[in-house]
């Protein structure tokens, strides 16, 4: 970290200091040359700052896209905003300063048809048309559209090197993507992920909305992960309306959440154990976790969550009967969790194979950006709720649970101490229920306003970035969903790693496919 | 060792009695929805606009529902003002035809069983090749379950397997996205015939909340010949087994 007067000097500008959930005239963001706010992200994150998002949009008028910045971590609770104007097709990449800002940059030059000199990697993200006529970055065929999984791929050369491929289709029940390995024997040398089978046009179809099925695409950006998407959206929209939603339904999304995490939580680590061969915890977590999901559906009807959370609050309530109901069957649940899970760490067998597979350095995980789990398995303490809490969080007081070696066996620790930390908050949110309404009406959308919404997603730091035109429609909607952060997790965590242990890592991480290709 | 002994004790048997006893649904699950022209006012049409994926159009005297764009999101029910439309609990949608998930009033027709010479092949041994194709992950996630010990779906002979080669059935989940149209081509052919295809949840049935949008195909029907349609957003697992076991003629009534 730098001294306070560095950081004091970041705030004056070219970045403007804001909070989450705050409606900020697009107007009071410094418009600068791309230079001047590339240095000032590169000097944020020298100092120990991070990149939320980073993306670009073509304003009315404009011939070229600005290119808005959202960067955290410096001071609790502030974020600070950059908008950059580009005079040309092809500027400076910021990756070569600031590897966490790679992946941003390949999908605003698929996005936006321009070039980012110097970027070590500049490849398509999605396999996508571009959304604007510039200089492309790769040849594209007539088809508008690279063909998916074309293209290079990073290549270790050597006599008794091999290459892997897999997918896009896999083994299992799984999302697509491709995996290309670079091998010695049965190490790896580098394992490079390629995605954008699962593209759907998520952002680019909240254009000039909300629109009546908009709720519905945000609850499917990852449709595991329906609690905490579906709020980030009702977050910004309300943020932008003025609407303060009420301190009950607050509750019952906070609730939601958790038990989003603990279902997704108990179904990795029950998936860790079949991954080793360890059946018990296998076989009792995969029933958990859809006892877990059943909660939900004892709360809203489905067991995903699905329409639960809306703007102005959620669509259900919870008289005392239900709370009962629920609070009885997740105390009967957290106790067989205890009885699955407490089995794997007294197992040689499964310790031998969690311990020291799959590491990712601490000071790695910093430099790529890694968020949620993944980072607090290497030390890294980010956490949405503790560092950018809503009301409700504040008054919760999250720790947040961090391991320090960064290997399978720490991702697997984290999820095990929050899924101990999310059944008891289930617990106290559903007991204490603030009285009154658990909807409000919405308000019309503020005009030419941006605003910046966080969840702690149960896989990390989801960040929904939300702008209006001057009728109050969106004009720009970007979702960052936490796989974006950390797929190259995944990728670095491989290198000199047996092939053999690929399921396991990948489990280790349980990522999103569609959350990144949207 | 002695732990695991005692978990195993503690973990108790968990499978489910399905389909030998009705299964027990949360009272605010959102099953098939009923209609009750009766109830129907003329000229009312609060429904058809709030429905998000149009699945609601007029139908004289009344209205047509589309199952198979239905997300069960409830927003119908919310504004009808007499009750006329409402999400039942009954969880058995699936059906054979697109044809057979419209509905105006008169009963689902549930899915039918394989022709003879289809049910001997599969009917006592079905394995089936999922192939996600712009899927959420929550259809996903549902079909994955039902391997786990709740459902046990290796008891009626059904499996899921890794290598189209080994399959009988494609499970085809999501809006088939223009980027994962290619492999699923792929994946269908390396199946040998004879062979099903089982479109799971409204994605892949009509493209579900992302219908229309360029980059996806309003899910599988427009490229591969369907067997079985099992609507839901996503599709309760029970709704899922229910389809599978008609199909294969493993249900009584």
């Amino acid at each position: 970290m730098r001294t306070s007067a560095v950081l004091v000097s970041l705030d004056r500008a070219p970045l403007l200091t804001v909070t989450p959930l705050q409606a900020t005239p697009l107007a009071s963001i410094p418009r600068l040359p791309w230079e001047e706010v590339r240095g000032a992200i590169h000097e944020v994150v020298a100092s120990g700052g991070r990149i939320l998002a980073l993306f670009g949009h073509v304003f009315e008028g404009q011939e070229r896209p600005d290119l808005l910045v959202v960067l955290g971590g410096l001071h609790p609770g502030q974020l600070l905003l950059g908008r950059a104007v580009l005079d040309d097709d092809r500027f400076l990449s910021l990756t070569l300063d600031c590897e966490e800002a790679h992946l941003f940059e390949r999908e605003i030059a698929e996005q936006f048809q321009v070039v980012l000199m110097g970027h070590p990697w500049l490849k398509p993200v999605r396999f996508a048309p571009p959304w604007r006529t510039g200089q492309a970055a790769w040849p594209l065929p007539e088809t508008g559209a690279p063909v998916p999984g074309s293209g290079d791929f990073y290549k270790v050369e050597g006599e008794e090197i091999h290459e892997v491929a897999v997918g896009p289709v896999h083994a299992g029940v799984i999302e697509p993507g491709h995996f290309r390995f670079q091998c010695y024997g049965e190490l790896v040398f580098h394992l490079e992920i390629v995605l954008g089978y699962q593209h759907r046009g998520v952002e680019a179809a909240i254009l000039g909305g909300p629109h009546k099925r908009t709720l519905h695409q945000l609850e499917t950006v990852a449709g595991d992960t329906t609690i905490g998407h579906a709020t980030a959206y009702c977050q910004a929209l309300e943020a932008l309306a003025g609407v303060t939603i009420s301190e009950r339904a607050e509750y019952l999304r906070a609730a939601a959440l958790e038990l989003e995490r603990l279902a997704n939580h108990t179904g990795d680590l029950g998936a860790l154990a079949g991954d080793v061969a360890f059946l018990p915890t296998a076989s009792y977590c995969g029933r958990l976790r859809g006892d877990f999901l059943n909660l939900s559906a004892v709360l809203c009807g489905s067991r995903f969550g699905r329409g639960l959370v809306v703007p102005g609050g959620v669509a259900f309530d919870a008289d005392a009967e239900r709370v009962k109901t629920m609070t009885e069957r997740l105390d009967a649940a957290m106790v067989d969790l205890r009885s699955a899970v407490s089995l794997l760490w007294d197992n040689s067998g499964v310790i031998a194979r969690f311990d020291g597979t799959g590491a990712v350095a601490k000071d790695v995980a910093r430099k790529i950006g890694l968020v949620g789990v993944a980072a607090r398995a290497c030390g890294l303490e980010r956490d949405v709720r503790a560092s950018y809490p809503t009301p409700v969080w504040r008054t919760l007081g999250i720790q947040p649970c961090v391991e320090e070696q960064g290997d399978v066996w720490s991702r697997a620790h984290v999820r095990w101490n929050e899924a101990k930390q999310s059944g008891p908050l289930v617990r106290n949110l559903l007991q204490s229920l603030p009285t009154g309404p658990v909807r409000q009406p919405m308000a019309p959308l503020a005009a030419d306003a941006l605003t910046v919404s966080l969840v702690e997603g149960w896989r990390g730091e989801i960040c929904h970035v939300a702008l209006t035109d001057g009728q109050g429609a969106l004009q720009r909607y970007k979702i960052v969903d936490p796989s974006f952060h950390n797929w190259m997790g995944l990728q670095m965590a491989l290198r000199n790693q047996q092939i053999s242990d690929f399921p396991l890592c990948n489990k280790s991480f349980n990522l999103s496919y569609c959350g990144h290709d949207l | 060792m002695f732990n695991v002994f005692r978990a195993r004790i503690h973990q108790k048997h968990r499978t489910i009695d399905f389909p030998k006893s009705a299964p027990v649904l949360p009272d605010r699950f959102r099953g098939l929805l009923s209609y009750d022209a009766a109830l129907c006012q003329a000229e009312c049409e609060a429904c058809i606009p709030v429905c998000p994926t149009d699945a609601i159009d007029l139908h004289e005297p009344g209205i047509a529902l589309d199952l198979g764009k239905c997300l069960f999101c409830g927003a119908c029910e919310a504004a009808c003002p007499t009750g006329a439309l409402r999400h039942s609990t009954e969880f058995r949608m699936a059906t054979r035809t697109r044809e057979d998930l419209l509905l105006s009033g008169e009963p689902l027709k549930l899915a039918q069983a394989l022709e003879a010479k289809a049910k001997k092949l599969f009917g006592r041994s079905l394995r089936l090749r999922v192939v996600s194709a712009g899927g959420c992950n929550a259809c996903e996630a549902d079909i994955n379950v039902l391997s786990t010990v709740v459902f046990d779906i290796a008891r009626f002979g059904i499996d899921v397997v890794a290598s189209p080669r080994h399959a009988d059935a494609l499970l085809l989940t999501g809006p088939v996205t223009e980027n994962m149209r290619l492999a699923l081509e792929k994946t269908y052919e390396a199946i040998p015939a004879p062979k099903l295809v089982i479109a799971s949840g409204a994605c892949a049935i009509s493209g579900g909340p992302f219908a229309g949008l360029p980059e996806q195909h309003d899910g599988g029907a427009g490229l591969l010949k369907v067997d079985l349609y099992i609507p839901g957003c996503p599709p309760h697992p029970l709704t899922v087994l229910d389809g599978l076991l008609r199909l294969l003629d493993r249900l009584d009534g």
